[in-house]
């Protein structure tokens, strides 16, 4: 598309998906001084959000709907953005360029913007239905699961993920009791490296949350459709009153799918975050999307990637030059820890530690060739905001430097 | 309610009002301000709601907390008078502020 049908104040974009990062695609258009119509679709009942406290300040009681809220109510009809809450799209028709939708006729687009973002994975064994056996994605199961969480009340966590643990996290912080059950040998197995899984395996035992690792679980047992416990595949059943499973997230590429468009592990993307359909965009947790600094495509779940996607969409939209691509990062608070990591340890030859886990400070660098790939910092921001510079320039570090203590980050990262 | 004035990298004003209890960053996401991304929301990870704040009232905020200074120590174009908007709470006394955004964000 031109700059000039681009700037056209006739041009219509519909955005399917109302989470983070459709709700960033409708305000980055406006910051821009995108003036045609917006339509955002979403089938929650509420106007985007933040997801990540979900799992953190809002099951702690620490976050209002209304802190949790991206913009207020009314941002949208000030803005011309016409808000369709509750409403889910069905199928997309690239011919004659409209969405069914759930409710009411379909709607006409100049630019579709694909935000449905992921879903949690379910477990398909016995049980698995039983009222209390939960999943969260949504402030809807978040509220579910702080119902549950009284004190003395016991949570089986089902994975030991991020999302497991903070939420395990959280539970303790509530007086209540949580025990992790994972597949693997340990916590973290997809996600992070072996010394930060020990580091917080540790942490969170200390604090009195148990775990059984390398453990299978065969079913839910309840007593009249509640569930009290979790069977596992050596035969002993951990008693609970309620199970968060947190076991991935799949792309809700379906539709993107059915209308022809390229999936592979979600919707394939380039830089700007266009489809293989010039009239399609697709953003956030949905998307397979090019990593340069890697040389390979990934699928992140993420609000920095969404956000840095949405204001890719909104520059291709409004003829704005793409901002360079940015390094990934993530972020997790569990207890009084704050976890910053930047990159990705792809292809990563050697792992140097800067720190005392011991001391609860400390960060972990992967590094390739002498150059820093990822790092994990726990309180460590230092760590993480030089280590995040230096995965943007893969500028070799002198690994003694690195290493010790007595030379600020600053010092190492010139 | 407080009134906040944002200044643009470009000079562009944007004038708000803020509950107290309200973060600066808050304020800013919440009117649609352009160039305070906050990508974490908050948690004070990210350093993407970096301001300079208005020589006026550099003295009447708190002191930044150790994890807010590191932080900003490795921000882009980082000032005396440098702030993560997140830390900042709005109260009475801060009515009026006014803060000025850096060019860039990352």
């Amino acid at each position: 598309m031109s700059d000039q049908e681009a700037m056209d104040p006739q041009t219509r974009v519909v955005i399917l998906g109302a989470g983070h990062g459709g709700g960033s695609v409708a305000a980055f258009l406006r910051q821009y001084g995108f003036v045609g119509p917006i339509t955002l679709v979403g089938e929650e009942p509420l106007p985007p959000y933040q997801r990540p406290p979900l799992s953190k300040a809002w099951l702690k009681g620490e976050a209002t709907a209304e802190s949790l809220a991206l913009k207020p109510l009314e941002f949208y009809a000030e803005n011309n953005i016409d808000l369709r809450l509750g409403v889910h799209a069905v199928a997309i028709d690239r011919a004659s360029k409209t969405v069914a939708v759930s409710e009411g006729d379909p709607i006409a687009y100049d630019v579709l913007v694909l935000a449905m973002g992921a879903r949690a994975r379910r477990l398909t064994i016995p049980g698995a239905d039983l009222k209390g056996v939960m999943e969260l994605r949504t402030a809807a199961d978040a509220e579910k699961l702080k119902t549950a969480l009284g004190v003395g009340k016991t949570l089986a966590v089902v994975g030991g993920g991020y999302v497991g643990l903070e939420a395990a996290a959280s539970a303790i912080s509530l007086n209540a009791k949580a025990v992790i059950i994972e597949r693997e040998h340990r916590v973290l197995a997809r996600v992070a490296c072996e010394q930060l899984s020990s580091f917080f395996q540790a942490y969170h035992a200390a604090r009195g949350v148990t775990f059984e690792l390398s453990a299978g679980v065969e079913a839910f047992v309840g007593d009249q459709g509640q569930v009290t416990g979790v069977k596992l595949a050596d035969g002993r059943t951990i008693a609970c009153d309620a199970a968060l499973v947190g076991v991935g997230a799949i792309p809700n590429d379906e539709i993107a799918k059915a209308a022809g468009l390229e999936c592979n592990n979600g919707v394939v993307v380039d830089l700007a975050a266009r489809t293989s359909d010039p009239a399609i965009f697709a953003v956030g947790d949905l998307t397979q999307r090019p990593m340069p600094l890697y040389s390979r495509s990934v699928r992140l779940e993420s609000v920095p990637n969404a956000l840095e996607q949405a204001k890719a969409v909104a520059c291709a939209v409004t003829g704005r030059p793409l901002p360079p691509p940015e390094v990934p990062w993530f972020w997790s608070d569990q207890f009084d820890l704050k976890l910053q990591i930047a990159g990705m340890p792809f292809d990563a030859d050697e792992i140097l530690i800067r720190g005392d886990p011991d001391t609860a400070k400390f960060a972990v660098f992967h590094l390739k060739q002498g150059c820093i790939q990822a790092v994990e910092a726990v309180n460590a921001a230092p760590e993480f905001m030089a280590g995040k510079q230096l995965v943007a320039s893969q500028k070799p570090v002198a690994r003694d430097k690195l290493v010790d203590m007595s030379i600020s980050m600053k010092q190492v990262a010139v | 309610m407080a009134k906040i004035t944002f200044v643009e990298h470009n000079g562009t004003e944007h004038v708000v009002e803020a509950k107290a209890g309200l973060t600066v960053m808050e304020a800013a996401v919440k009117n649609n301000v352009p160039g305070i991304d906050a990508d974490c929301g908050g948690a004070c990870a990210c350093a993407t709601c970096h301001v300079y704040v208005g020589e006026a009232w550099v003295g009447k905020l708190d002191k930044p907390s150790a994890m807010e200074e590191s932080m900003l120590d490795f921000a882009e174009n980082v000032e005396p008078n440098s702030r993560l908007s997140c830390q900042i709470k709005m109260s009475d006394a801060l009515d009026g502020i006014v803060v000025t955004l850096p060019e860039s964000q990352h």
